[in-house]
């Protein structure tokens, strides 16, 4: 009756880690509603064999469609495969994760079902019988609790905003098995991936961020910046203010802000960044924000949970030094 | 060729937001509405096929009240031929909009619709891909840069950790991130011709809005920033209460 689904995400096989994070929001919203939650992994051949583990963070059940035709996301294949399980199994509330995949299959899938979608939510609550979705609005500088009068709900969250929580439920992999696919009338040739340089997490997804603005006076000070981010672990990714891209410093990828990404890390370093408001809606959601800048009055310590005033060419590398023995003594 | 860009009546993003007196809304006394910024590189993106081609036309499409002749009039201003404003109040129900539009894009054959990646009022990140759904038509979303040749267009999308290379034949939908498009300034010249340009006022022919808004708030206020000192020396303690009272290292 009040079944939830949470759609998962995986890349070359591997379910990314924001799905744990969809899994256990779905339970805790079909735990609200008096139902059970389902999560649907749509890859290649042999995607289901790590299928189980969604059990870990609240499936009752996982259902897996494997094709050769969806090994990579197809905004139309997958779009057409998410939609046919939300029908046949009559769910009360569907799941995504406002990732960029996320983000592009969220709506069409809206579409095909012609039901609404509130995206990018930061909190939620069951009221009622009914779900209610917090999202941020104008960047950030207002919160709208929203309620939906058609069902499915489709709701999309902000990575690492919500835990992946452990909650142990039954976890057995089925299958799903759509309608026929037909790749051949699929309207959109994926040709290439082309992956960013360096190979780090991308700003998005990394629970810690490393940013560095106009106050890093150029390019050649990144090493700064990596020094800190290496220091910090895999986990942890750089980003740029817009004045730092438009100087053609750092590449777009990296820009958080209203023209760039908005990205909630557990940690977010402005270094650097005099604290702009269309930076500010882009991070100010993350979970503790670190300041470095050189003029006490720079808006950027208004949000700033610790801020260090100071020159950041002396005193980056000093934190960088403090985290790197914090770390030699775990 | 003809394109048309959708674009959206939205509030200046330096401006300060007031909540409204019913809970629901912002207070619109003293706001500067512009062209949603991400509208503006879809514009560009239009003039700049078009320019490329030597011919074709550039047709803006909103959905707003009438204060939205002013957003079409920028628009215009920048260069694009023709305008048309569908009267209707767009809520947060990004799918009743795109409804809206879909039923009046159907009937103007347009080869290429172009869309912001999101508007900057509610930041839905929705209309563009629902509307192409509804359509039946390819859509590539955050295209940050996007090749023509003959019928068929080469897009770049920007995702976690890299870029997709995504192919499509006309009619096609493309969402506009920042990328190769920065949008020009209107001259003088473009302002004044604006003025003459054809405008076209139809009712909004859309659906419902499923999607209710119970209440507006300002952002939970985070705890007071703390200034932890002055200097390199600082560095120790603020590690210690990164570790010890933020617990987030
Ligand atoms: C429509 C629109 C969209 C925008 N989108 C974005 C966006 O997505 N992201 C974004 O970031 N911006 C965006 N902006 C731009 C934004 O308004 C600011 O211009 C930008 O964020 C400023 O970048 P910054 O903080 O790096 O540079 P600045 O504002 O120049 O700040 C540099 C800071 O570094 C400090 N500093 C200098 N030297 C040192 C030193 N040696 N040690 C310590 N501190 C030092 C200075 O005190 C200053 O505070 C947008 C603007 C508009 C109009
Ligand atoms: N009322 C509207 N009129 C015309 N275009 C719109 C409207 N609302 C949204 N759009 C288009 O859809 C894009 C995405 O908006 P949104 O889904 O609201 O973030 C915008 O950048 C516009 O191109």
């Amino acid at each position: 009756m009040g079944d939830v689904l949470a759609v998962v995400e995986q890349r070359e096989g591997n379910i990314r880690g924001v799905s744990c994070e969809v899994v256990s929001v779905a339970a805790r919203i079909a735990e609200g509603l008096g139902g059970t939650a389902h999560a649907l992994l749509i890859g290649g051949s042999g995607v289901s064999a790590g299928a189980s583990d969604m059990g870990r963070f609240g499936a009752d059940k996982i259902l897996t469609t494997e094709a050769e035709a969806l090994g990579d996301y197809h905004p139309q294949g997958y779009a057409q495969v998410v939609s046919e399980a939300v029908k046949s199994g009559g769910y009360r509330g569907v799941v995504f994760a406002a990732t960029a995949q996320g983000k592009d299959l969220s709506p069409r899938v809206a579409a095909l079902l012609d039901v609404p979608l509130a995206s990018d939510v930061t909190d939620f609550r069951v009221e009622e019988g009914g779900i209610v979705a917090v999202r941020p609005v104008f960047a950030g500088k207002a919160f709208a609790s929203v309620t939906f009068t058609a069902s499915p709900a489709l709701l999309s969250i902000r990575p690492n905003v919500f835990p992946a929580q452990e909650i142990p439920a039954g976890g057995g992999v089925e299958p799903f098995e759509p309608s026929e696919l037909d790749p051949g009338a699929w309207t959109m040739r994926l040709k290439e991936f082309q992956p960013s340089g360096g190979g780090s997490k991308d700003v998005a997804e990394a629970s810690v961020v490393v940013t560095g603005g106009r106050g890093m006076k150029g390019p050649e000070n990144w090493g700064l910046l990596e020094d800190l981010r290496n220091a910090l672990g895999d986990d942890a990714a750089l980003g740029a203010s817009r004045a730092v891209v438009d100087a053609g410093w750092r590449p777009h990828a990296e820009q958080v802000g209203q023209t760039g990404k908005t990205v909630a890390p557990k940690l977010y370093f402005a270094l650097g960044i005099s604290g702009a408001i269309q930076h500010l809606a882009g991070m100010r959601t993350s979970g503790t924000i670190v300041a470095v800048n050189k003029d006490p009055d720079a808006p950027i310590f208004q949000v700033a949970d610790y801020g260090i005033v100071g020159d950041l060419f002396e005193v980056i590398p000093r934190i960088t030094e403090e985290i790197q023995k914090l770390k030699a003594g775990d | 060729m003809k394109i048309v860009v959708c674009i959206k009546r939205t509030p200046d993003t330096e401006t300060k937001i007031r909540l409204g007196e019913d809970g629901v809304s912002i207070d619109p006394n003293g706001v500067k509405f512009i062209v949603s910024p991400y509208d503006e590189f879809a514009i560009e993106a239009a003039l700049q096929i078009k320019e490329e081609a030597g011919s074709g036309e550039v047709v803006l499409l909103s959905m707003g009240g009438d204060e939205t002749q002013e957003t079409l009039r920028q628009g215009l201003a920048m260069g694009a031929g023709q305008a048309v404003l569908l009267k209707g109040n767009p809520g947060v129900d990004a799918l009743a909009t795109a409804k809206a539009l879909s039923a009046e894009l159907r009937g103007m054959e347009a080869s290429l619709i172009l869309f912001g990646m999101k508007g900057a009022d509610m930041d839905q990140q929705q209309v563009g891909p629902m509307a192409a759904t509804l359509m039946g038509l390819p859509c590539a979303t955050a295209v940050s840069e996007f090749d023509l040749a003959g019928e068929t267009l080469s897009c770049r999308r920007e995702v976690e950790g890299g870029a997709e290379m995504i192919e499509m034949d006309l009619p096609a939908v493309v969402t506009l991130t920042k990328g190769k498009y920065e949008p020009r300034y209107a001259s003088l010249k473009g302002i004044m011709a604006a003025k003459r340009k054809p405008l076209e006022e139809k009712e909004a022919q859309g659906g419902e809005s499923r999607l209710i808004v119970r209440d507006l708030a300002y952002p939970p206020e985070r705890p007071a920033g703390r200034v932890v000192g002055e200097g390199a020396e600082t560095a120790p303690e603020l590690v210690r209460l990164l570790r010890e009272e933020a617990k987030a290292l």
